[in-house]
């Protein structure tokens, strides 16, 4: 593994920055950590409170399973120590949206010990080679409520929906060393926690925050004093916030200015970062073992039951396409950048492979280019997603059996493709009644020829191509290109 | 005819269900009673008379019909107030609750009205359960009902933090009644007013829908006038509840049929680090009576060491605050209860002057302390400390009962003592739990049965403690120690 060459030019040399993350992944489960109540995204404000998320006098929490299970399939997803023993603790400070007065989160004991994960080479990126990003834990805790202040002239109001939502919280080491491979773990971590299940990733519905760590240091110095930026909510903005914030940190530094210790806001709408509070402001937050819950103990039925439950992750995956499949590496990427699309693929291929008496293996390039080229394409331009397309995998492996076979072309594919996208009927029942069958009938073909040579009058081996054109022509595209080809020859040669 | 409300809970529900008098004529017996002695006693915080009433009435229509009754079929009793009970004001004793009526019932009140007790009222406090004689309730202290035998009319504390429950018992306001223990706060006051009570195994009776105090040590208890009405309750308020993470998931022993006094083959445990230098005299004769009667009752006795004693009391006052402190952090003015928003302030503000106005002197004490034990740098010192010493108190008590069955101390160093005695020094006062709270640090089942009375005339207790979900073993105890104790003595009526 090489360093990152990535240097902020500053008047006394350069600078490296050291980047650690802490991702806030929201976890997929119908409800909340400690109650029962819903988490659905997008409700009315204060609709999905349980008595327990508005700490009613005498309410207490119950852990709810589905949430343990996400964070420990999660650990189990960056190969990490999973602690079969851990705890929850309470962290005091006083807030509006916090209606116990404590968060429930694990300090001393988190669920999920040392993992790691590999942001993938990408040239393009500025990220030459591939490299390992160690994660220090992953611990679960309760999500805030949301203050509105846009509601009364003088006052705040309180949406609890969010209180008590099961949040993973993922650290990072400070492995990282510039805005590129933040960004490549922040998009790795994501893709991995969508083929998990365990969180939805939607950055942009608060689903997934990054706190992000930063402090810059000459080459080869020890670690330099970090900042930390606060609820960063796309892979955008996180790389946003290491260019100014490093950027900033070395004009502090080269003008005789030290760094302080604080917590920093980022603003997406100027690209720059300010303080929030510093280290002397900060809580002190009191932790300790929350009484309301016994230790979590993990046994192993509980552990394997996880284990098997992982789906093929994304590395994984991806290599297998290149190895069994003899997919392009481009192609593989694409197909397993999230886990929709290599989900699609998969049954695309499966079916295509059983529709054309044929090992996967055999068909996998034509399925893989199909999708990619084609349908890609098309769903572009219909501005929709894999998700809502209306040609399903099944419908996709009949089309592609109809090109296998022989009956269509690939030109003629192509119309095919749009009029199944555009009336959702199948490739088989659009080819029959537009009569687009490719004619490989030598004696249909040879009487076009005729047909064509009678009246261009004869010709030459240089028209040949023109030949092709006009068969082809007349017969609508529907000619086998390779017969036409034959038969011409024996006709002009 | 047999004044209905010297009736305990045994002969109330066979009274009904044998149709000797109606639960309406029971609780309407003890309605009168509660509403003639509120002003001098102050016992109940709210009187519910209709729904005392209500659940009678539902009660003689049941038998009517033939249909069972259930354990405490008809029996009225007083809910301690810090239960939350749906649709009844529930305080915890404090301004910061006043006028808080719940949405929701807890689960020991839902399962009392669910084996056909009726509720009379919710009772008097320390706020927030945080006392040993009531006298830092908000709604004012309740008065024990009985008097020194001096000739003097001092208002004696009923002892805390239970302390409506037991004046309301002594006085024969109920016949029984819910109470919580963190560190004493059944058996002291039981002790004080020469009543019953006990502290089942952390984790027997649910804590959900209880105000808390100190998550760790709170539980649920019966408090009556016998052993046997305890056996009663206690099986109709235990029980696991998925609701509450650090319930039991046991099954419900028939204590009550399963009451037995004769100690044969059973070994007493007496620990040496109880009897104390300068104890009092009475005192350390009514241990003396206890260990006689469990001998005459087939038992041996055995010394026992329960060597860290000495270091509980100060490992409590570290433990229960620093919970405290964090678990009425949610009394803040934002959602319910009180809410004091001084003209153009903040958030800061309405916090500082909600909870300045709503807690009293006790309880913010108590949050200062926790606080400060939980503070950076001060944790390891206090808090860790504290849970190393709950640990080899814990310790201490599995190696005792390698020895003995259950163990036999004072419930209290003195009796009841009189009201404003210890207010000015918490010390003093934080020392009436010195026997109750090893106990609870340990998560031990333990109660107080009246032993006698003291030179003045006031009831002392005798504590039995045992091993854990060996209710039974308590009861069996208890029972013994009733036999023999005779004790009969009831506070001569002055309200």
């Amino acid at each position: 593994m090489t360093e990152s060459t990535y240097r902020i030019q500053g008047a006394t040399g350069e600078w490296e920055v050291v980047i650690g993350l802490e991702v806030h992944a929201q976890v997929t489960s119908n409800s909340k950590l400690f109650s029962g109540a819903a988490t659905q995204f997008g409700a009315e404000p204060n609709a999905q409170v349980s008595l327990v998320d508005a700490a009613m006098p005498g309410m207490l929490p119950v852990p709810n399973r589905e949430c343990i299970r996400q964070a420990v399939r999660t650990g189990l997803a960056i190969d990490a120590q999973i602690n079969k023993w851990s705890r929850f603790d309470r962290k005091n400070y006083f807030y509006a949206d916090l209606p116990q007065g404590y968060q429930i989160s694990q300090l001393y004991h988190p669920i999920v010990g040392e993992g790691s994960l590999t942001i993938d080479a990408d040239e393009k990126a500025g990220l030459p080679e591939a490299k390992v990003i160690g994660i220090e834990r992953i611990h679960v805790e309760q999500d805030a409520g949301k203050l509105m202040h846009d509601q009364h002239p003088t006052m705040s109001y309180v949406d609890l929906n969010r209180s008590g939502v099961a949040l993973m919280e993922i650290v990072s080491r400070p492995d990282m060393r510039s805005p590129a491979e933040a960004g490549a773990y922040v998009a790795k971590l994501r893709q991995i926690l969508r083929y998990v299940g365990s969180c939805d990733g939607n950055m942009d519905q608060g689903s997934m925050r990054c706190d992000v760590n930063v402090s810059v240091r000459k080459p080869g110095d020890e670690f330099g004093t970090r900042t930390e930026t606060k609820n960063v909510n796309s892979v955008r903005f996180v790389m946003a916030t290491i260019e100014h914030e490093a950027a900033r940190q070395v004009d502090v530094l080269e003008s005789g200015g030290k760094i302080v210790q604080e917590t920093r806001l980022f603003d997406p709408g100027t690209g720059t970062t300010r303080s929030m509070r510093s280290k002397e402001d900060a809580h002190d937050y009191r932790y300790f073992p929350d009484p309301d819950l016994l230790p979590l103990v993990l046994d192993d039925a509980f552990l394997e039951d996880c284990r098997q439950s992982l789906p093929e992750l994304p590395d994984a995956k991806r290599a297998r396409y290149e190895t069994e499949l003899g997919l392009s590496p481009y192609n593989a990427a694409v197909l397993t950048a999230e886990v929709e699309t290599a989900r699609w693929f998969e049954l695309l291929l499966g079916e295509t492979a059983t529709a054309q008496g044929k090992a996967p293996a055999d068909v996998a390039k034509q399925a893989a280019n199909w999708l990619i080229s084609e349908l890609f394409g098309a769903l572009n331009k219909l501005g929709k997603s894999l998700e809502d397309s209306p040609v399903s995998p099944s419908a996709g492996a009949e089309l592609l059996a109809l090109m296998g076979k022989g009956t269509i072309s690939g030109s003629i594919a192509k119309q095919v493709l749009e009029k199944m996208l555009e009336t959702g009927d199948s490739a088989g029942a659009i080819v029959e009644r537009e009569g687009l069958k490719q004619e490989s009938d030598t004696g249909a073909i040879e009487a076009k020829v005729d047909e064509i040579l009678v009246r261009i009058g004869g010709g030459k081996v240089a028209l040949f191509g023109f030949f092709v054109g006009q068969t082809m022509k007349a017969m609508q595209g529907k000619g086998n290109p390779q017969v036409v080809n034959e038969i011409l020859k024996t006709k002009l040669g | 005819m047999t004044d209905l409300t010297d009736l305990g809970v045994a002969a109330i529900r066979d009274g009904i269900a044998a149709g000797t008098f109606t639960a309406v004529e029971v609780a309407e017996a003890f309605n009168a009673n509660v509403a003639a002695a509120q002003e001098a006693l102050n016992a109940f915080i709210v009187a519910t008379p209709d729904k005392a009433i209500e659940a009678a009435t539902a009660i003689d229509a049941r038998r009517v019909k033939g249909e069972p009754l259930g354990k405490m079929g008809g029996v009225p009793i007083g809910m301690k107030d810090l239960f939350a009970t749906t649709g009844v004001q529930t305080t915890a004793a404090s301004h910061m609750l006043e006028g808080f009526v719940p949405q929701y019932e807890s689960t020991v009140s839902q399962k009392l009205w669910d084996a056909g007790a009726g509720m009379l009222g919710k009772l008097n406090l320390d706020q927030f359960a945080m006392g040993s004689s009531n006298e830092t309730s908000y709604f004012g202290n309740v008065i024990s009902p009985w008097k020194r035998n001096d000739g003097g009319n001092a208002a004696l504390a009923p002892g805390g933090s239970s302390g409506g429950s037991s004046a309301a018992i002594a006085a024969r306001l109920c016949p029984a009644a819910t109470g919580t223990d963190t560190g004493g706060s059944i058996r002291q006051p039981a002790a004080f007013t020469g009543i019953t009570g006990i502290k089942p195994t952390y984790g027997r009776c649910s804590r959900w829908g209880v105000v808390a105090f100190a998550s760790s040590l709170d539980q649920a208890g019966p408090m009556a006038r016998d052993v046997t009405d305890c056996a009663i309750m206690l099986e109709a308020m235990a029980g696991f509840d998925p609701k509450d993470s650090t319930s039991l998931d046991l099954p419900v022993p028939e204590w009550a049929a399963g009451l037995n006094a004769d100690l044969s083959g059973k070994r007493v445990g007496i620990p040496r680090e109880y009897r104390m230098d300068g104890m009092d005299a009475d005192v350390a004769k009514s241990w003396d009576d206890g260990i006689a009667w469990l001998t005459d009752a087939g038992a041996t006795i055995v010394d026992i060491s329960l060597p860290h004693t000495k270091y509980a009391l100060p490992a409590y006052y570290i433990i229960a605050p620093a919970e405290a402190s964090s678990n009425l952090a949610r009394y803040d003015g934002v959602r319910y209860g009180l809410r004091d928003l001084p003209e153009g302030s903040g958030l800061q503000d309405m916090y500082a002057a909600t909870r300045a106005a709503g807690f009293g002197a006790e309880v913010k004490r108590r949050i200062l302390i926790g606080t400060y034990v939980l503070s950076a740098g001060f944790y390891d010192a206090y808090y860790t400390q504290a849970q190393k010493v709950r640990a080899l108190i814990a310790r201490d008590f599995a190696e005792a009962f390698e020895q003995c069955d259950v163990i036999l101390a004072p419930t209290a160093p003195s009796a009841a003592f009189a009201l404003g005695d210890n207010t000015e020094d918490p010390l003093k006062m934080y020392l009436n739990d010195v026997f109750a709270v090893p106990a609870s640090l340990a998560g031990l089942p333990a109660m107080s049965v009246p032993a006698g009375l003291n030179r003045e005339g006031l009831p002392l207790g005798l504590q039995i403690i045992g091993r854990a979900f060996d209710e039974q073993g308590v009861l069996n105890a208890g029972l013994a120690i009733e036999n023999r104790a005779g004790f009969t003595a009831r506070p001569a009526k002055w309200w």
